[in-house]
């Protein structure tokens, strides 16, 4: 058995096996294996490659795109999320602009252990993939498997732009495959998690798998819910999504993050703009409560979607 | 930490220097002329978005220009126009970007002084100032990876940036990694408006050399014989490996911000001071005194800036301006991941 997290460090072995043009740098990540242990061993698998940096995020990502400049394929690790704001200015303004305004590539993948865990508080459990995905040139990926988790990270390692790689500390240690996959969907494609018919759940990353229980309580009363993972949230696989709702004639945006201008708005609003005529009933999003992310397991529990509280919503889509 | 002031020129370095000085004039003459002509087509509405000019800081930039070698990185900041000259950037690259010529390296989609080409050493700075710091690291760091040795990365940056927290994690960070990089700081006593005393309250900028473990340098940025040989200094250091080198040039900026801005906040009696000497014309004066040049010669090296600038301008004039229905409005490298404006 292979857990999302040991999935995410054999990505990085191999793409450093393969690419002498791949190092990491992040904080923490050289002998002691990072904070979460996603470069367990690597630094002395692969010697002077996988390196300490020092608490300096914006210094951290403006070297990697001044390495990617000249040729190299940096994975950064960012010790949480959250941190990323801290180097914020070098992923948005300079990475991401970089091929546009010179036509030299950016290849750098940054990963941010994304979303809450109960206990970790305010500033260690913030979901920004929607913030990153707003600007122009990053490509922000939400991997919800190990499978995905693995191939997906090599994907960003190859692909030519600034990746923001959105991995989910929830899923880290408890989600589980039994080996790593030897073939790969490519990114912009979202995946039919569960198929159905009366509903159809677009979501992504930890959500999926909240989603996919609600499916499975709702499948006891006679419901078909169809789950759609969109495995990358930029680019956004709408064709698919509009297909299953083609089907169900019902639509449930989820995810962890805030509500604002996100992800889930962004769906609901393709779908209407998109696809009104294929909508049985107005559609619906569920995501956190708007503050910040509290610190208390009873707090917190309540504060982002769960199966529970996603069955609650589709039981009022489905009796609309 | 080596604290480097100028020293005069030994008698053995003079043949070298008066060479190495009239070269670097004609950078810092071109530099104004070519300045001095954009502001005349912003004035004319030549030129969209704004003008920026390095007037009293060309003796610094030339410096810093010339000390580098092909190969070597330089991140120029707002007022480095000789410098990019004396680094090999072509006068078309200038007017281009200025003018919004689609044949130019940005090719209409950054303008002014927001130009380069990286694969070429020539990094393309963006406006948040410290930002081109980490990104000269990392290519430090990178051709360390690939086992490149013998090159340095210069940028520039002037007293305001040293208050962002990219001048102190860039600074640091290549400090640990001891790249070869030089960090050249014009102090002009202004950020924008803000005065010095606003800006930062260490006595004199150098002493933060101490605190990051880095060799610092002070040099008289009017004075184009000192900031030649503190600038070959501290790129000779970091190239034999001595490790990150920090130049705090002490100058006024001789006009405004930009060409929008009058500059009314510069005290006055500062400009009365020898910071507010003009270093092209102090340039001028040593070249006659010294009898490196004539004044015929200098008249002669003035009339062929202008024939080049004047050149460069009139094939600029004659260039296509960008085409939005041929721009493919497309962020990315990996073009088939591009969402484009379908959903929008």
């Amino acid at each position: 058995m292979i857990t999302y997290l040991e999935a995410i460090r054999e990505a990085q072995a191999k793409a450093l096996a393969d690419d002498p043009r791949v190092y990491i740098y992040g904080q923490d990540v050289g002998q002691f294996g990072g904070a979460f242990k996603a470069t367990k061993n690597l630094a002395k698998e692969f010697p002077g490659r996988v390196m300490d940096a020092p608490l300096s995020e914006d210094a951290i990502i403006g070297s990697a795109i001044g390495a990617a400049i000249e040729g190299m394929r940096p994975i950064i690790e960012m010790q949480f999320a959250d941190f990323s704001t801290i180097g914020f200015n070098q992923i948005v303004n300079q990475a991401a602009t970089l091929h546009w305004r010179t036509q030299i590539p950016c290849p750098i993948t940054i990963r941010l252990p994304s979303g809450g865990t109960a206990g970790a508080g305010p500033f260690h459990s913030q979901s920004m993939e929607a913030l990153y995905a707003h600007y122009p040139g990053l490509i922000v990926m939400t991997p919800a498997t190990v499978e995905d988790a693995y191939s997906m990270l090599l994907e960003a390692v190859a692909i030519d732009d600034p990746v923001i790689f959105c991995e989910h500390k929830y899923l880290y240690y408890h989600l589980k495959a039994e080996a790593l996959p030897t073939e790969a969907t490519p990114t912009g494609k979202a995946r039919l998690a569960r198929m159905g018919r009366d509903a159809t759940i677009v979501t992504y990353s930890a959500m999926v798998h909240e989603s996919l229980a609600c499916a499975e309580e709702l499948a006891t009363e006679g419901w078909e819910i169809e789950v759609i993972d969109l495995r990358s949230i930029k680019p956004l696989d709408t064709d698919t999504v509009l297909a299953s709702v083609a089907r169900t004639g019902r639509l449930l945006a989820v995810g962890e993050a805030w509500p604002w201008g996100g992800v889930t708005a962004e769906i609901l609003a393709r779908v209407a703009t998109e696809g009104f005529g294929l909508l049985d009933v107005p559609p619906m999003r569920l995501n956190a409560k708007d503050t910040p992310v509290p610190y208390h397991p009873n707090l917190w529990g309540t504060h982002r979607p769960t199966a529970k509280t996603i069955a609650a919503a589709l039981r009022q889509l489905l009796a609309a | 930490m080596v604290q480097a002031t100028a020293a005069p020129a030994a008698s053995a370095e003079t043949s070298n220097l008066e060479s190495r000085f009239l070269a670097a004039y004609r950078w810092m003459l071109l530099a104004r002329v070519v300045e001095e002509k954009l502001a005349s087509l912003y004035r004319g509405g030549k030129i969209t978005g704004g003008v920026f000019l390095g007037k009293g800081q060309e003796a610094l930039s030339a410096a810093t220009g010339m000390a580098l070698r092909k190969g070597d990185i330089f991140a120029p900041l707002i007022r480095d126009q000789a410098g990019r000259l004396a680094f090999g950037e072509s006068l078309l690259d200038c007017t281009r970007t200025y003018m919004g010529s689609r044949l130019g390296p940005m090719r209409g989609r950054d303008g002014n002084v927001h130009r380069g080409r990286p694969r070429e050493g020539q990094l393309a700075m963006i406006s948040h100032l410290g930002a081109m710091l980490p990104v000269v690291a990392g290519s430090l760091l990178a051709r360390r990876f690939k086992g490149q040795h013998g090159t340095v990365g210069a940028t520039s940056l002037g007293d305001g940036a040293t208050s962002t927290g990219a001048f102190h994690e860039g600074l640091n960070l290549a400090a640990v990694e001891k790249l070869p990089l030089v960090l050249v700081v014009a102090n002009n006593q202004y950020a924008y408006s803000t005065p010095t005393s606003r800006q930062f309250a260490c006595e004199d900028l150098v002493d933060k050399a101490i605190g990051y473990g880095v060799a610092g340098h002070s040099v008289d940025g009017t004075d184009l014989a000192a900031c030649l040989q503190v600038l070959d200094r501290a790129v000779s250091a970091a190239r034999a490996g001595g490790g990150p080198q920090l130049v705090i040039a002490s100058l006024l900026r001789l006009v405004g911000h930009g060409e929008h801005d009058d500059a009314s906040y510069v005290d006055p009696k500062l400009r009365e001071t020898p910071l507010g000497a003009d270093c092209l014309k102090l340039a001028e004066a040593r070249l006659l005194a010294e009898g490196w040049a004539s004044a015929e010669a200098l008249r002669k090296i003035h009339e062929g800036a202008e024939r080049q600038v004047e050149d460069a301008v009139t094939a600029t004039l004659r260039e296509p301006f960008p085409d939005p229905n041929a721009e493919d409005w497309c962020a990315l490298a990996t073009r088939h991941l591009s969402e484009g404006s379908s959903h929008g």
